[in-house]
């Protein structure tokens, strides 16, 4: 347990040290939120204040920035420079490596939600999230599918040079269309079909059932399904594709 | 009890054997180095018995466990130096350091190991300011922390300038009277010279020669000397060389001549490295 927590704390310094990847994963949700909120924050969307809308809609983008992107382009960069081989050869257990670099990155969420709805209240007017509990469980749940999917992905970029721009090329459109910075309702069909299904989307559903509505989670069994369907697929990709060792660069020699 | 032992050990890349039935020992307590030109199967070798690639077949020992299936504490008992530098770079050497250290269950003192490679006055840089050869020292250290009985060192002073890599051997040399066992990657003859109690030199997979380096230079004349004759190049090789240069100065000297260009050479393992692993 005290290696754990050393492990987590040691991650944590990492990331705050890196500023570039600490500016975009943990500021720019932020950031967008203040500047969407200022711009459209008070007229109404779906019945509710856009104000309200959009925390529930960049909470979702934040999940996303640092459970998925985040995790992927750090797991490919350490896979390629070497350190997760180094790592491998340690008495460290691989599990208790991955957690808590997994751990890390749900801290930062946790942090990130917290940022989120305090300047989401008290900036932009936005509500309290309406069942609290649930909410937090749709988060959790979020970054669980997400840190699956970050595995996965992260097995499948070769270079740590390309984690950025194929990461970035999966996860910004995937936010668009799923409507993290504004409502759906008039994208046009194909993509609208696209959207029902990206992970992203169904996260959506349940941070604004809980956040916006003040349903359970169980009023939303169909994008429950399919967030733990993702995470599941992701789960299982990461398990048979995972590699410790860089994939450049392989001389066999 | 040896502390690594391997018999008949293969081992393929999409159909092509780099290994073929190689066997050697290493005695605990003692620096074996594997040479060998690039591509000869020496990083393969090492990565084998640090448990990082499977074998084809062959029997395989490291301090008594098979390191595919390694019990709980094989990790423990070995440190590992990569080939290439392997570190987060946004932490100091020490907090990198004591990161490692929590990994072991009896981990040396961090300062003690910062002190042994050399790298006392940049304990608290960021690793990412260090230059290449402090960053080897970084890995030396890394390796270490966990005061492990077992070494593996893959090109340990590659890129260092002459003063680091004296100071790289004096701490293999403090190790190997530690006790520790070391296994040695390198393709610097005069270090494995130095360093090494016994060399393997592999060609294509295979082990071509193997000994002490003193006994892998005996048998072959020990020196070699060279000078001109009336513009000639003229090479003798001896094994006696006093009696030799005697005959040849004393000769010359009664005719009144220079020996020009005098040269004498001892053969040192790097002659016969490059004699055994010159392609034919």
């Amino acid at each position: 347990m005290r290696l754990a927590l050393h492990e987590l704390r040691v991650q944590q310094l990492l990331f705050w040290r890196n500023r570039e990847a600490a500016f975009f994963t943990f500021l720019f949700p932020v950031i967008l939120l203040v500047l969407l909120g200022s711009v459209y924050g008070d007229e109404p969307i779906e019945g509710v204040r856009a104000a309200t809308y959009l925390v529930a809609g960049l909470l979702g983008y934040g999940v996303a920035a640092a459970a998925f992107a985040s995790l992927a382009i750090t797991l490919v960069v350490r896979r390629e420079a070497g350190v997760l081989k180094r790592v491998r050869g340690t008495p460290l257990s691989p599990a208790l490596y991955l957690g808590a670099v997994i751990g890390s990155t749900v801290v930062i969420v946790a942090l990130q939600v917290v940022v989120q709805i305090l300047i989401g209240r008290f900036v932009l007017d936005a509500h309290w999230p309406e069942s609290p509990l649930s909410f937090a469980a749709a988060i959790m749940l979020g970054a669980a599918a997400f840190a699956a999917l970050g595995l996965a992905v992260s097995a499948l970029v070769r270079t740590a040079e390309g984690s950025s721009a194929v990461v970035n090329a999966i996860y910004l459109p995937m936010a668009f269309i799923s409507g993290a910075f504004f409502p759906t309702r008039e994208l046009p069909g194909f993509l609208e079909a696209v959207a029902e299904v990206l992970p992203l989307t169904h996260l959506l559903r349940l941070i604004r059932a809980t956040f916006v509505e003040g349903e359970g989670l169980a009023g939303s069994p169909e994008a429950l399904a399919a967030l733990a369907a993702w995470g599941l697929a992701g789960l299982l990709l990461a398990l048979r594709m995972f590699r410790w060792e860089p994939r450049e660069g392989m001389s066999g020699a | 009890m040896s502390a690594i032992e391997v018999e008949g050990l293969r081992k393929s890349y999409g159909g092509r054997e780099v290994l073929h039935d190689l066997s050697f020992t290493v005695e605990t307590g003692e620096v074996f180095a594997l040479l060998g030109p690039n591509g000869a199967g020496k990083t393969t070798t090492v990565e084998i018995l640090e448990g990082y690639r499977h074998r084809d077949s062959g029997d395989v020992r490291v301090l008594g466990h098979d390191p595919e299936r390694p019990g709980s504490d094989f990790r423990a008992r070995i440190g590992i130096v990569l080939q290439s530098s392997a570190v987060y770079h946004l932490l100091t050497v020490r907090e990198m350091l004591d990161l490692f250290a929590g990994y072991y269950p009896a981990p040396r003192p961090v300062d003690e190991v910062v002190e042994l490679v050399g790298l006392g006055e940049k304990r608290d840089a960021r690793v990412r300011t260090l230059s290449g050869g402090q960053l080897r020292r970084l890995d030396l250290a890394l390796a270490l922390v966990g005061d492990p009985e077992l070494l593996f060192l893959d090109e340990p002073t590659t890129g260092f300038d002459p003063g680091a890599r004296r100071q790289a051997w004096e701490t293999v040399r403090e190790l190997r009277t530690l006790g520790k066992s070391i296994v040695l990657t390198t393709h610097y003859m005069e270090e494995a010279q130095r360093l090494a109690d016994r060399v393997a030199i592999l060609r294509d997979g295979r082990i071509v020669s193997t000994g002490s380096p003193r006994e892998l230079l005996t048998g072959h004349a020990a020196v070699e000397i060279r000078f001109r004759r009336n513009g000639k190049e003229v090479v003798l090789e001896t094994d006696e060389p006093t009696r030799v240069l005697h005959e040849l100065t004393t000769e010359a000297m009664a005719q009144g001549l220079e020996l020009e260009g005098l040269e004498v050479h001892r053969r040192t393992l790097e002659d016969l490295y490059l004699e055994v692993t010159r392609e034919n």
